[in-house]
């Protein structure tokens, strides 16, 4: 078993190597033939607009300001920052969109009560929501990386309060009439028949959610004003984009990679909880 | 001892106003503990109406039901209900083990308590060397004896059966057939059996009921006088043609009734 599963690491690890060459070549490529023909639709191929692989690499590994820390160093503590940030808002979020879930399972009139406004809430965009977030908290002075992980759970969610709603009422109504034949109480039903139906369609919108809560703590950062996470950096890098595009590329990168720790951390713990054959995707 | 079920005047009623279905209507029945009773009909007699009803999974809209001398809701809160239907309705995410003691967690049985009785309940089944097996990897016949031994395992008064072998083959079947009336002999529970299968019925049963649809009542009761030892031979017995006969003639007069 040891064996196979080492081989499977082995084998994800030469896929995931695998497309970043082929990604690095067209990329390359793609420079390479625009220049030779002259081409510049879509994208011109000139180093201001598309910078070589290895430069953006290359920036990585060259100081941020003159002096300081390598650009590497100082953006993977500020995609800590914002994982933190993320996975705070993630919990929040996951922990309310199950909770509301739950009762909206048990309760028809709650659901019919709350459930637009559940919907109308992720029509409002987050660059609006977040604003009110940042006044909001400074007035009863919650923390600032607090008030970012608010803005990540607001983006959080609702994925999980769909999901959970329709795992819970996917087991077969045999299924339940044969627990209300146990005399079954509602907790024991949920929990040794409906939490456990549900899981692999929760697992399902925590991935989304996941990947949304990094999002969300990224554009949250912004209005809050807070400095050394990923955010700041992007909108900077993007202010500098004409001098030094590399830089910018380089931090997407970072903030890339940081959503696919996440998302995996997320299918590591589906694959101890949910048996193969149950998972969805 | 009061009797395991007692319909007076049962009737029900789907919808309201124009629209309103009588699925069932002055149903009589005494059954009494320890009998094996089929209710066989075409189908939309209402015949799994009523043993949803006996089951306290809906409410008769009319007359008198009791189960073991109590209302149905207390029965099934007394936990005197074992059910069993066409599905297996396993849950894939427990070994066949941990399905058998999936009631025995929820009336409260302690750890050992609950796996001693889920390995008897197994032995019963056969499926002794199944334990740590999951629901797809057993065929249709081998979940439908979990599903069975999982209602039996908390020794429950009354099992109601809705079409259980209706998903099988002809030879697991009539396999299955003969491991009921087994455990039916071995446990001495009360067993109300839906079944389409006139061979089916006559086979299993000690009394056979046959209902009549729109509305759906019991329009004939026929005794299995069989006996209650019962193997392959039976199937070829005389007598066990005669009572096959017996209750298609049944059948046929309340068709031709209506017609």
């Amino acid at each position: 078993m040891a064996t196979r599963g080492m081989r499977r690491v082995t084998q994800s690890g030469l896929s995931i190597l695998g497309i970043v060459v082929v990604f690095v070549i067209l990329w390359e490529g793609y420079k390479f033939a625009w220049t030779a023909l002259e081409w510049s639709w879509p994208v011109r191929p000139d180093n201001r607009t598309i910078p070589h692989t290895w430069d953006i690499v290359g920036a990585l590994f060259q100081p941020a300001q003159r002096n300081g820390p390598l650009l590497l160093w100082v953006e993977l503590k500020a995609a800590l920052l914002t994982l933190r940030e993320a996975l705070v808002g993630f919990l929040i979020g996951g922990a309310i969109g199950f909770g509301l879930g739950v009762l909206f399972v048990r309760s028809t009139t709650a659901e019919r009560a709350f459930m637009p406004y559940v919907v109308a809430s992720q029509t409002v965009p987050i660059i609006a929501i977040a604003p009110m977030v940042v006044v909001w908290g400074g007035r009863l002075a919650v923390p600032q990386w607090l008030t970012v992980s608010l803005i990540a759970a607001y983006l959080t969610f609702f994925p999980v309060i769909i999901n959970t709603v329709r795992g819970l009422r996917s087991p077969e109504a045999t299924s339940m009439e044969l627990m209300r034949s146990y005399a079954s109480t509602p907790r024991e039903t949920l929990w040794k028949l409906q939490v456990p139906a549900a899981l692999p369609y929760i697992f399902t919108a925590l991935k989304v959610s996941a990947a949304a809560s990094v999002i969300g703590a990224i554009v949250g950062e912004l209005p809050a004003g807070f400095r050394g996470g990923l955010g700041r950096d992007l909108l900077q890098f993007s202010q500098q984009f004409t001098a030094a595009p590399q830089k910018l590329f380089a931090a997407v990168i970072l903030a890339g990679l940081a959503g696919i720790v996440f998302v995996g951390v997320i299918t590591f713990t589906e694959h101890r909880l949910v048996a193969a054959a149950r998972r969805q995707a | 001892m009061p009797p395991a079920v007692e319909a007076r005047g049962v009737g029900m009623v789907f919808g309201r106003g124009a629209e309103a279905i009588e699925a069932l209507k002055d149903i009589d029945l005494v059954l009494a503990p320890g009998d094996f009773a089929s209710l066989i009909g075409p189908s939309g007699c209402g015949k799994s109406t009523l043993l949803r009803l006996i089951g306290d999974l809906a409410t008769p809209s009319a007359g008198e039901l009791a189960i073991n001398g109590k209302t149905p809701e207390q029965a099934r809160l007394d936990r005197d209900y074992g059910m069993v239907f066409q599905s297996a309705t396993l849950l894939d995410w427990r070994n066949v083990k941990r399905n058998v003691e999936l009631p025995l967690e929820i009336m409260g049985f302690e750890s050992e308590a609950r796996a001693a009785k889920a390995q008897e309940m197994l032995a019963l089944v056969q499926l002794e060397h199944f334990a740590d097996h999951y629901p797809w990897q057993l065929s249709g016949g081998m979940q439908q004896r979990v599903a069975i031994a999982r209602a039996l395992a908390f020794n429950p008064s009354l099992l109601l059966m809705d079409e259980p072998f209706g998903a099988l083959d002809e030879m697991t079947r009539e396999l299955m057939q003969q491991e009921v009336l087994r455990i039916w002999e071995e446990t001495d529970t009360t067993v109300v059996f839906v079944t389409h299968s006139i061979p089916e019925a006559v086979f299993l049963s000690t009394r056979v009921l046959v209902m009549s649809s729109r509305p759906g009542w019991i329009s004939d009761e026929i005794t299995i006088d069989l006996g209650t030892k019962r193997e392959e031979d039976t199937r070829e017995a005389p007598r066990y043609f005669e009572l096959i006969t017996e209750v298609r003639e049944a059948l046929r007069r309340d068709e031709r009734g209506k017609a």
